[in-house]
């Protein structure tokens, strides 16, 4: 008697039955071939539909992860730019509809709903991203499809896309004025230190080049994983480098930690100031203004800033979300994107991509940071640099400001010594 | 042994019109489906195919291995740096090692030029390192808790060497922007067709081979080790052995879902391979039924499937359904939905003996070895 149902037999018919999906599978038609160096354009016709009294856009921010904590505040502020284009008549006519998506802290699902949002809601522009991964995983997409990305955070340069517009500082905008602040503070001595991903390494290695050009001597340089919150080794080199100011590119959670075994060795922002370059008004109170107050920090927009449009984008905010909610650079910059896509489709009279990048160059807005123009070339815009010192209220005061917005370069071709960088 | 049990063991026709039911609906779906639906789906075919494997380790074998986006990874990084190296032409360096490396192509990329390299290696680097890990881990006797905690370690080590090395691995930016996949242009819906077609067909070859797997001597075997190790040692096999062969044979699976889920995905970075993602292939081979046949491959599709589309519902709240949806299975079926017909037929068969035979439903089939059957 046969135990098992199995046979040589039954074995042989499950592999022709594999084998035939197999040559299906090979026999089915194959698309296109890359030629050789030729590009390969978009295929993509574009779904966007302008025909009824509203027109899509996307929000991709996340909302889950890691990131949230961070990139909930510029969803906030992206819906509140929302809702005020919509109360005031829309945006040539049209009112925006959101079509929000969870980005999950994951360039992979960035990458896929960046995609979902062009190809399946077929929106006119996406608003979102944060991380620099999160941004290049999203790059190709909007490429390939030819779409439009606003991407609200300052970044590590070096890149330009025709279809991401960048609404946040590239590296001449905050780090190279923060490293002339210091010189002009008399700082002849830097210690790095930064948490172990793109932006701190790339930026890092562009100050290093700024420091042989400038006669800076870095003492230090330092990495830490990202999450990480064992501070005391690199504290303690900070300490006996003895250096005149640190260079701080550290994220989220590590700052905490940085920040108190900073105070617990004994220093402070008086002899051995901290430049940081990824702390806004948000991070502030999760870190605790005792154990960082006084230190300095690099944006181009402070809650503090000084201006009725300013005045009026808090007041929007607080009333919108709660009056113990703080506004931060990110955020700004996200609010303005928006207006500066609404400006650009008005110019353009059409919410067609090419029509809209053929019009974006020269775009000035009244922003809550101050005037900032949009440069068609590289796709960046000119904001106004601002080193701050943060108060004993949790906020940041202004402490000096390059007074005029400073003409983007990402890839820092204005600056001698950055040659060779890119 | 009477009739009605023989006719309840894996009966090969409805196994094979199961299997043929699998396969026409997944010919059938790109004819259905819009093409970003179809690039979902054949994403979620390429984390299936660790489900697959999970099911054979993990489900027969009993190794709880909580790192297999190691395995995944490693497949996925492989093919990653060929399409790297090939976009970049003969000689070229990839775009990102221009930007954050020193310009120059390190030399243990180099073997990845050549397409068929890069294929053997995708296949022969995972099963080596899971053979000789396993080899390592498994004759020492290391089993259990034990063996999850390194496998999960082992993940997380992998994804933290990734990030440091950014200069050839990319770091957290990952590797993306692949233009073409063995010279066929990736922005080609045409082409974007076969490359799920080709998962399509790599996940059924997968469930056809641990199917023959385990109806065969080694499966019995596998499931022997699970249950009772010490006395199949006793009876003179060598468990170790047949713990490694599940293991790279599973490990190997998890390289291919992940060479091909990199041209489908565009990009693979190391938030794609850590430990998160790792536990991530788990739920749907739990929720699914570990031990049955297509229970991790339908689990694993269904859970990639409503995680996607209750995100893209409610954006800021999907991750609470997920946490529910495997909190309810594992209180109330901890055999996994595959083990609910089982449930409600045995039920069945209760009221009516006489009719069992007769009943024919397909889950049966699957449920070839439930965990702790009698011996």
């Amino acid at each position: 008697m046969r135990l098992r149902s199995t046979s040589p037999h039954g074995a042989m018919r499950l592999s022709t039955v594999s084998l035939a999906v197999l040559c299906v599978v090979g026999l089915s038609a194959c698309g296109a071939r890359v030629d050789g160096g030729s590009d390969t354009s978009a295929s993509a016709e574009s779904c966007v539909d302008t025909s009824g009294d509203t027109v899509k856009i996307g929000f991709l921010n996340s909302l889950s992860g890691t990131m949230a904590i961070s990139e909930q505040t510029v969803h906030d502020s992206l819906q509140l730019a929302a809702k005020e284009i919509n109360a005031d008549g829309g945006v040539l006519g049209k009112e925006l509809e959101i079509v929000s998506e969870d980005g999950q802290s994951e360039p992979t699902v960035f990458a896929e709903k960046a995609s979902k949002l062009i190809t399946s809601d077929c929106v006119a522009a996406v608003f979102g991203g944060w991380t620099s991964a999160s941004r290049k995983a999203m790059l190709p997409v909007f490429e390939s499809q030819d779409s439009l990305l606003f991407y609200p955070v300052q970044y590590e340069g070096l890149e330009s896309s025709p279809n991401i517009f960048y609404t946040g500082a590239t590296t001449n905008q905050q780090i190279v004025p923060a490293l002339d602040y210091l010189v002009e503070q008399g700082a002849k001595s830097l210690f790095l230190v930064g948490s172990d991903y793109v932006f701190p390494r790339t930026a890092n290695k562009i100050i290093n080049a700024y420091a042989e050009a400038h006669g800076i001597e870095i003492v230090g340089e330092e990495y830490a994983p990202l999450g990480h919150t064992d501070f005391s080794t690199i504290v303690n080199k900070v300490r006996s480098a003895d250096a005149d100011a640190v260079f701080n590119t550290l994220n989220g959670d590590s700052n905490v930690a940085f920040f108190k075994e900073y105070n617990n060795a004994g220093m402070s922002a008086d002899d051995m100031p901290v430049v940081s370059v990824s702390i806004a008004e948000e991070e502030v109170g999760g870190i605790g203004v005792e154990n960082i107050e006084g230190q300095l920090t690099a944006w181009n927009y402070y809650q503090t800033v000084d201006s009725p449009e300013n005045t009026a984008f808090v007041e929007a905010f607080k009333a919108e979300y709660g009056e113990d909610r703080p506004t931060s650079d990110p955020m700004e910059a996200a609010y303005t994107s928006l207006y500066l896509w609404k400006a650009m489709v008005e110019k353009a009279d059409s919410f067609a991509v090419d029509d809209v990048v053929a019009a974006a160059d020269g775009i000035t807005y009244d922003a809550p940071e101050g005037k900032v123009v949009v440069n068609g070339e590289n796709h960046h815009i000119a904001k106004t640099a601002l080193i701050g010192k943060i108060g004993a209220d949790g906020l940041i005061h202004t402490e000096w400001s390059s007074e005029e917005p400073i003409e983007p370069d990402p890839y820092l071709e204005g600056y001698d010594w950055a040659d060779g960088l890119s | 042994m009477n009739v009605f049990t023989a006719l309840l063991r894996p009966g090969r026709a409805r196994t094979l019109a199961a299997f043929g039911l699998a396969a026409a609906v997944l010919l059938l779906a790109p004819m259905v489906l819009s093409p970003f639906r179809l690039d979902l789906l054949a994403k979620f075919l390429c984390l299936a195919m660790v489900a697959v494997g999970i099911g054979l380790a993990w489900g027969r074998g009993g190794l709880l291995t909580l790192g297999q986006g190691v395995y995944f990874g490693l497949g996925a990084y492989l093919m990653a740096m060929h399409l790297k190296l090939a976009d970049a032409g003969p000689g070229g360096v990839p775009d990102f090692m221009l930007l954050y490396g020193t310009g120059q192509v390190p030399g243990w990329w180099e073997p990845l030029r050549s397409p068929v390299s890069a294929i053997v290696l995708i296949l022969l680097v995972p099963a080596g390192l899971a053979a000789l890990l396993g080899w390592a881990v498994f004759t020492r006797r290391v089993r259990g808790a034990y063996f999850a905690i390194l496998s999960q370690a082992l993940a997380a080590a992998f994804a933290i060497l990734l990030i440091g090395q950014q200069q050839t691995t990319g770091g957290t930016n990952g590797l993306n922007g692949f233009r073409a996949f063995f010279g066929y242009d990736l922005a080609d819906p045409l082409n974007k067709q076969m490359l799920y077609l080709i998962a399509a067909g790599a996940l059924l070859v997968m469930v056809a081979v641990v199917r023959q797997l385990s109806v065969s001597r080694f499966g019995e075997l596998l499931v022997a080790v699970r249950d009772q190790e010490d006395r199949v040692r006793f009876l003179g096999y060598d468990p170790a052995a047949v713990k490694v062969v599940a293991y790279a044979v599973a490990a190997v699976m998890a390289a291919v879902g992940g060479a091909l889920f990199v041209p489908i995905a565009g990009i693979v970075s190391p938030a794609d391979v850590g430990v998160v993602p790792s536990i991530g292939f788990l739920i749907g081979v739990a929720i699914g039924g570990r031990a049955t046949l297509l229970g991790p491959v339908l689990g694993s599709i269904a859970v990639s499937w409503a995680q996607t589309s209750i995100s893209e519902q409610f954006p800021s709240g999907w991750i609470y359904f997920q946490g529910a949806l495997f909190i309810l299975v594992i209180a109330f079926l901890p055999g996994g939905l595959a083990s609910f017909a089982g449930k409600l037929r045995r039920r069945r068969a209760a009221a009516a003996p006489g009719d069992a035979g007769a009943s024919g439903d397909a889950a049966r089939d699957h449920e070839l070895v439930p965990e702790r059957s009698p011996a």
